[in-house]
């Protein structure tokens, strides 16, 4: 296992200038990590749906990466997302899963099934281009320049500790979602 | 021709949605719709994009046009229900400029309607303060051009219900 926080500045040091959408526990970790918070889209406004919006700017600039930070709670609300990305097969995205076995924020209830499938077996046999199941963070030290380097669709599951918090998770206020995308759209504007 | 003489015709919807300049069509099929879907799939300016479940279109329109680019949904109103959630927080909570068009299941032509897919409509649409459209005829096409001029002048989703399904 390995810890997100540590996984994340690993994906870090890679990232160059990729659009990242980064949602759940990934999520709120990431801001104090990236050092081009212009180009990060925190996803909280619909929970499952960051890989759909990372697969429309994706689709949209194929001339930048685009890096999802997906939980596994969150993906199995929109699974057909996989299908769906792999129909498109945008080379430029690359889909990060960092599977707890649990919903972490709510209290640690267990995602259905959790331990009992393998998400890399979802995505080989969805059709992605590449896919990869790191359990240690010298796994992912060892592959992250192979996954920046490569065209995709990738998917990356990353095995995490399973941390339960009580502390309720504090939205930002109403209105910000759109502040961040005003400056997406300006960073990706004046590069 | 239809009960009242009306038609709808897919080359006339498709010239229409064609004049909006839409980049990407989003969409999950109904049955009503197939002559659109494939019209649209033969014009060489659009990437269609196929989805499993209606919730994803939100979302895949949401990142498209944050990229710059200029999205069209395209499903039924059933689907419209399944998407609640996204409609809600991405494009009314994100201010998303976006055109729904949604087949109209239930609708009968101003008759009472028994599909819980045609009642729910309207009301739902006027409770959650979506401006929309109904389109049931050729003449009432351009409708489609000025809900998408309302969604990008008021950066909110407008819906358009095709309360007839296409003909050849």
């Amino acid at each position: 296992m390995m810890e997100s926080f540590e996984a994340l500045k690993v994906i870090s040091r890679h990232r160059g200038r990729a659009i990242v959408v980064a949602a759940t526990t990934a999520g709120r970790e990431w801001g104090q990590i990236s050092t081009n918070p212009d180009l990060d889209l925190p996803w909280i406004v619909s929970m499952g749906k960051a890989s759909s919006v990372g697969l429309g700017l994706a689709l949209a600039r194929p001339e930048t990466k685009v890096m999802v930070f997906d939980g596994d709670g969150s993906l199995v609300m929109n699974l057909g997302t996989m299908l769906t990305i792999v129909n498109m097969a945008p080379p430029n995205l690359t889909h990060f899963i960092f599977e707890n076995r649990i919903y972490r924020t709510t209290g640690g209830q267990p995602v259905p099934n959790a331990g009992r499938f393998s998400f890399a077996a979802l995505a080989r046999d969805a059709g992605y281009a590449h896919v990869y199941e790191l359990e240690e963070l010298k796994d992912l030290e060892n592959t992250m320049e192979t996954i920046m380097s490569q065209g995709g669709p990738t998917f990356v599951c990353l095995k995490v500790p399973s941390i339960t918090e009580r502390t309720p998770f504090r939205y930002p206020p109403l209105g910000q979602t759109s502040e961040i995308i005003s400056r997406l759209n300006a960073a990706l504007r004046d590069p | 021709m239809t009960a009242n003489g009306a038609q709808l015709t897919d080359a006339r919807i498709l010239d229409e949605i064609k004049k909006c300049g839409f980049t990407h069509v989003i969409w999950l099929p109904d049955a009503g719709s197939n002559l659109l879907y494939e019209g649209l799939g033969r014009e060489p300016g659009i990437t269609m994009i196929q989805v499993c479940r209606e919730g994803e279109a939100i979302a895949i329109a949401a990142g498209l046009t944050w990229g710059g680019k200029n999205p069209l949904v395209l499903h039924q109103n059933t689907g419209f229900f399944e998407s609640g959630d996204s409609i809600r927080g991405i494009a009314m909570g994100t201010k998303l400029p976006l055109l729904i068009i949604l087949g109209y299941r239930g609708w009968k032509w101003g008759a009472p309607m028994t599909d819980t897919a045609g009642i729910f409509m309207e009301p739902i649409l006027k409770a959650w303060g979506i401006q929309y459209y109904l389109v049931e005829s050729d003449d009432e096409v351009e409708k489609i051009s000025l809900g998408y001029k309302e969604a990008h002048e008021t950066s909110k989703p407008v819906v358009i219900l095709v309360g007839r399904e296409y003909r050849p």
